[in-house]
Formats: structure tokens, C-alpha cells, sequence
């Protein structure tokens, strides 16, 4: 499951053997390590700058904004934007929205994608590969194509503007790559565990709630995050689906908000972009590591 | 090709306690003929799987491709039979020279825009394993803050950041570097500037995630094999193009993969932009296009097989390769 590392122990007395041979090279790499990790720090500071705009002119009035001169620094800011965000009930409206569709497309995506990956990685049975395969394909297809005949069945059912409605489409979008990823780390945890604690004397339920399932649990919470980005973060579906204002969820609120004060006040706009940032991104800092080992851990292993 | 290695210790084990196997070891005789209850075990296991998948994914596709095939507009919305048109739909689309425009465009975009995401995504992966603890860290921190924005808060500070009269990217042109024509002008107006924002936003977003895989990757190749070519006295490029890379040619090809295919059906950006002001029926791609029909399902039907058949021939590459991948 944690196979990404290599095991570096191996690799020392290689390393120590070469040592004399490499030192004369070594200096002129130093001056190009340094050059490199200037550029390193360069390109981080590209990608950081649209994060930092948003949270610095979060914090600017109207009246500095719209000044000729862009102000680089927040000092003598106003929290008056984020006043205006968060005591506009629209928000906590689609915040209350977007909460039950996220619960509920996260429980059920992680427990039909986990005993479905169980089934894969750990039982040899006809169909298994067409399933796999099955998996992979149905990531092709474009669901930017699909959202109209999604839009009219769930019309025929009378659950557009629904939250059950939105979360049928959305657990069928996050389940194959869910699937995909929770079978790597199933496939992680050897076998063999399972068989010593069942030659021990453990069901192999048993063996499997007591050995293996503790053993998931970094992969359970990747699979749930994935799948809380997915869900939280959706634009096109919820825009189709959800027609009603009411109805909202946070990503077409702040599309609201931007339409509504794009011409007068930028500030207000990217307080609201923070206010459903922030949260996201701590939230992704905290696991993010697990989540692209899972996928390659999905892709190396068969 | 994962099938664990049937473990040693099993197979004393095995006659005794005739538990369902894992069907990894060898079957023995004598287990030959499993309970039905172990048999279906692993079919019951996906059913939970399935049935959102057939109902969310699969019936909206067979519906939409059946209506792709009858003429189902508005008076069909109100209960008037739909008529079978055979081909007509496809017909009257793909002798419009403006949805061939469409697909030309998306086309492009998609492939420039994987293109450049790949291409800085496996430069700056590189770049993190050969930088010190610290640049590397913060490399990773920043494509991290990238990543985990929300795609509709990256859209709404890129416009910001695009704005005509108060944005910053005019203010450095005009200012700092003295284009003095770009005061107050507007990018969304024109299609070519209109493509070429929507191309620096998505590779904004698409990268930090080629960037982490492959670089996870690349720790993957073990140190031995880099160590025994440098011994052999290949250069740090050599062993990068023709060790590394080749060695993590599988990462590669499936992120690549999706990176086409995500950037063909990009929806929100072209979407959130044409909404900021652009003309619309100039910038439309494949994904704007279908939603733009959606008054007519049967064309929109049509127009997203159509775009399920130019995804399918751009991958069918990779298709081919898994499909052997797996039977292997």
C-alpha cells in the first residue's frame, strides 16, 4: 500500500563504494542543484499567486481594488467582505445543500466501491476481468455528453432539484476511479495475513475485520477524500440538476455571486471563493499523499 | 497478472479446512465443487457496485443513444410519440460546416492543452527529484494549494486576475513591461485569446496532479537499477530518458490518457468563461455545444455519441493495450 517508497537501505553501500570516484563532479552539481531549486521555488511562487490573489483581495475594500495600482499586501485590510459572505443566508442555504449531497454520495460511493473492490482483489471468479475492464471504460465515457439524458431521467422521476437526485449521478461518476483506487490498496495488504490469522483460528470474517480492515484504513480515508472533493467541488451536473435557487449547492452559489457583483465588487467575490476554499484545501494538505500513491498503486498493480 | 503467489503455508492447511479459497492456490481435488454460497459470494459483492453504475451511467447512455435515432423535441416532452428518424439527426449535424468548426476546436484544445500539461507536469516532476529538501517541499506546496482549490474558486479568480480594467495580469503588461496597448483590454472577446486563457487556466489546474503521479512514479524505480547505470557511466539525462521514463511508462501512459480525455469534455471553464462575456457560439467546444442543445435532446443525443466516438478513437490506443494488459 505504501509501496511508492523505495527501500533505501539496499541502496548505501552502492553508494559509499562510488564516493571518490563522483567527488570532483559532485561540486559543479551543487551550483546546478542550486539553480534548479531556485526555478523550483520560482514555479511554486506561479502556481501560489491566484490562491494568494483571491485571499489578498479578500481582505481589500472596493476602494483599493479599483485603483489603477494593484495593492500587493493586505496591511490596513477590512473584513467587511467576509462580513458580507457569511451573514448572507443564501450561503448557508446551499452550504446546507452541498453537506447532504457530499454525505450523501461519500457513503454510499465508499461502501459499494469497498466490497466491490473486495471482490476483485481478493476472489478469482468468471467475469472478474470483464468487471475490471467494465471499470476502466465507463472512466471514458464523457459524462459532459451525458448530462442531458441524466437530466431527463431523473425529470421522469421527479427528482430534479432533488439532493437524492444530484447524489445518484454523482455516485456514479466517483465509483469507478473509487473502485480503481480501493483495489490497489485491498491488493496492498497481502493474503497471507489473513491466512496466518485464520490457520490461528480466526473465521475468515474474523481474520478479515481484525487484520485486514485496520490495515485499509488509509486507503478507506483516500477513497473518502477523493470522493468529498469530487462531490463538493462539482459544477456541471449540479448546474444541470439543480434549476431551482433554492436548490443551490456552494460551487453554483458563488457562480451566483460572481454574476451578481462582478462589475461592482471584486472583493466580495473572491471572500466567497476563500470561504469555500480554505476549508477544501486543509482538508486536501491533509491526505493528499495517500491519495496519488493510491493511484499508483491501482496502476501498477494488476 | 497479480494473482499473489499461492503461499507455502497454505497448502498443508488447505485439506483440512476446505475454507472458501481465495482461488489464488492451486484448486485441490477434493475442493473442487465450493459451496453455491462462496461461489455467488463475489458476484453479491458487486452488485452494490453495479446498480448505481446501470442506473446513473448506463441507462441515461442506452436512452440517449436510442433518442439519438427519433426525432424527440419539445412536443415529445408533452407526451406526443417519438418518431424514428434513422440517421437524420447525425445527418443534420455533420453536414453543418459549424459543428465540424466545433470538433476541430475541441480537438485542439484537448490535444495542446495535454500536451503542455504532460510536457511542465514530467519537467517538474524531474525537477523535484533532482532539487534539495527544502525547493522540493515548497514546489509541493504550492502545486498542492493549486490543486486542492475548488474548480469554480480557480474560475472565479482567474477572471479577476483577467479582468480588463482592474486585473492584474493587464496591469503587469501595461505597467512593469510597457505594452501599453493591453490597458484595459479585454481577452475574452476575441476566440484566440478567449482559447488561450482557458488553455493557461486548465493547465493551472491539470498539472500539480501529473506533477505528484509521476513523480510518485519515478520514486518507484529502484535505486539499484540507477545506481548500476551510473557505475556504467550513463550521464544523469541519459538515465532519466532512457531508464527512468521508460521504466515508468505505464504511470505515463494512464495519465496521459486522462488528460485527454478530461480536457475533451472540459465544461466548467469554457463554460464559466463564456458566461464572464464571450461570444458564445465562437467559443463553443464539444461539451458547451451539447449543453447549448439541450432543447433538443435528440440532436443533443446525437452530438454526444458523436463525441463519445471521437473519445473512443483518440483512446482506442490505450483501450487495445489494456484489454491485453488484462487477458495476459
Amino acid at each position: 500500500m505504501t509501496s511508492v517508497v523505495p527501500p533505501p537501505a539496499t541502496a548505501v553501500p552502492a553508494r559509499a563504494r562510488e564516493v571518490p570516484a563522483r567527488r570532483r563532479p559532485r561540486r559543479r552539481g551543487t551550483t546546478t542543484r542550486r539553480l534548479l531549486g531556485v526555478l523550483a521555488v520560482l514555479t511554486a511562487l506561479v502556481w501560489v499567486f491566484p490562491v494568494y490573489w483571491m485571499i489578498n483581495s479578500a481582505f481589500l475594500p472596493t476602494n483599493r481594488l479599483r485603483t489603477p495600482e494593484p495593492s500587493f499586501l493586505p496591511f490596513g485590510g477590512t473584513l467587511s467582505n467576509f462580513r458580507r459572505v457569511l451573514t448572507d443566508p443564501s450561503f448557508y442555504d446551499a452550504f446546507r445543500v452541498s453537506l447532504a449531497v457530499t454525505g450523501l454520495t461519500l457513503a454510499a460511493a465508499i461502501l459499494f466501491a469497498f466490497v466491490a473492490a473486495l471482490a476483485i482483489s481478493r476472489f478469482r471468479f468468471r467475469g472478474r476481468k470483464s468487471f475490471i475492464v467494465t471499470v476502466l471504460v465507463v472512466q471514458m465515457i464523457p459524462a459532459e455528453g451525458l448530462f442531458i439524458s441524466q437530466y431527463q431521467m431523473l425529470d421522469t422521476w421527479q427528482l430534479v432539484n432533488s439532493v437524492v437526485g444530484l447524489s445518484i449521478v454523482y455516485v456514479a461518476a466517483v465509483l469507478p476511479f473509487t473502485i480503481w483506487m480501493l483495489r490497489g490498496f485491498v491488493s496492498g495488504v497481502p493474503i497471507e495475513l489473513e491466512e496466518a490469522a485464520m490457520m490461528d483460528g480466526l473465521s475468515r470474517t474474523g481474520a478479515f475485520f481484525r487484520i485486514t480492515f485496520p490495515l485499509l484504513a488509509p486507503g478507506l480515508v483516500a477513497s473518502g477524500v477523493y470522493g468529498f472533493l469530487q462531490a463538493w467541488n462539482e459544477y456541471t451536473l449540479a448546474l444541470v440538476v439543480m434549476t431551482d435557487p433554492a436548490e443551490r449547492t456552494l460551487p453554483l452559489w458563488l457562480q451566483g455571486l460572481v454574476e451578481a457583483n462582478r462589475a461592482t465588487d471584486w472583493g466580495v467575490v473572491m471572500a466567497g471563493a476563500a470561504v469555500i476554499t480554505v476549508p477544501v484545501i486543509l482538508f486536501f494538505l491533509f491526505v493528499q499523499r495517500r491519495m496519488s500513491s493510491g493511484l499508483v498503486a491501482g496502476a501498477v498493480k494488476g | 497478472m497479480s494473482a499473489p503467489p499461492a503461499p507455502a503455508t497454505t497448502a498443508p492447511a488447505a485439506p483440512r479446512t476446505p475454507h472458501p479459497a481465495t482461488g489464488s492456490s492451486p484448486a485441490t481435488p477434493r475442493r473442487r465443487r465450493r459451496p453455491l454460497r462462496s461461489r455467488l459470494g463475489p458476484y453479491l459483492l458487486l452488485v452494490p457496485a453495479l446498480v448505481p453504475l446501470a442506473v446513473g451511467l448506463g441507462y441515461p447512455l442506452v436512452r440517449q443513444f436510442v433518442f439519438s435515432f427519433q426525432e424527440y423535441g419539445l412536443a415529445q416532452q408533452f407526451g406526443r410519440p417519438a418518431e424514428w428518424v434513422g440517421l437524420d439527426n447525425y445527418a443534420t449535424l455533420l453536414s453543418d460546416p459549424y459543428v465540424w468548426g466545433v470538433i476541430a476546436r475541441s480537438i485542439a484544445f484537448c490535444l495542446v492543452n495535454a500536451a503542455l500539461t504532460m510536457a511542465l507536469g514530467i519537467a517538474l516532476a524531474v525537477l523535484m527529484t533532482k532539487v534539495g529538501r527544502g525547493a522540493r517541499i515548497t514546489l509541493q506546496v504550492g502545486m498542492l494549494l493549486a490543486w486542492g482549490t475548488p474548480v469554480l474558486a480557480t474560475m472565479t479568480v482567474w477572471q479577476w486576475l483577467f479582468d480588463s480594467q482592474y486585473g492584474v495580469v493587464n496591469w503587469v503588461l501595461a505597467g512593469p513591461l510597457g505594452m501599453e496597448g493591453q490597458r484595459g483590454h479585454s481577452w475574452l472577446i476575441e476566440p484566440l485569446s478567449f482559447y488561450a486563457v482557458a488553455t493557461v487556466i486548465v493547465v493551472w489546474m491539470s498539472v500539480p496532479f501529473v506533477v505528484f503521479t509521476v513523480y510518485a512514479g519515478l520514486l518507484q524505480v529502484p535505486e539499484e537499477c540507477m545506481e548500476a547505470a551510473q557505475l556504467d557511466g550513463a550521464s544523469s539525462w541519459q538515465r532519466l530518458w532512457g531508464l527512468a521514463l521508460p521504466m515508468i511508462k505505464p504511470v505515463l501512459f494512464v495519465v496521459a490518457l486522462l488528460q485527454v480525455i478530461w480536457d475533451l469534455r472540459v465544461f466548467t471553464q469554457i463554460h464559466v468563461l463564456q458566461r464572464a462575456g464571450a461570444p458564445t457560439r465562437e467559443t463553443h467546444l464539444l461539451g458547451t455545444y451539447i449543453y447549448s442543445l439541450s432543447k433538443e435532446f435528440s440532436m443533443a443525443g446525437a452530438m454526444a455519441t458523436i463525441m463519445l466516438v471521437i473519445t473512443l478513437v483518440l483512446t482506442t490506443a490505450y483501450i487495445r493495450r489494456m484489454l491485453r494488459e488484462e487477458e495476459a
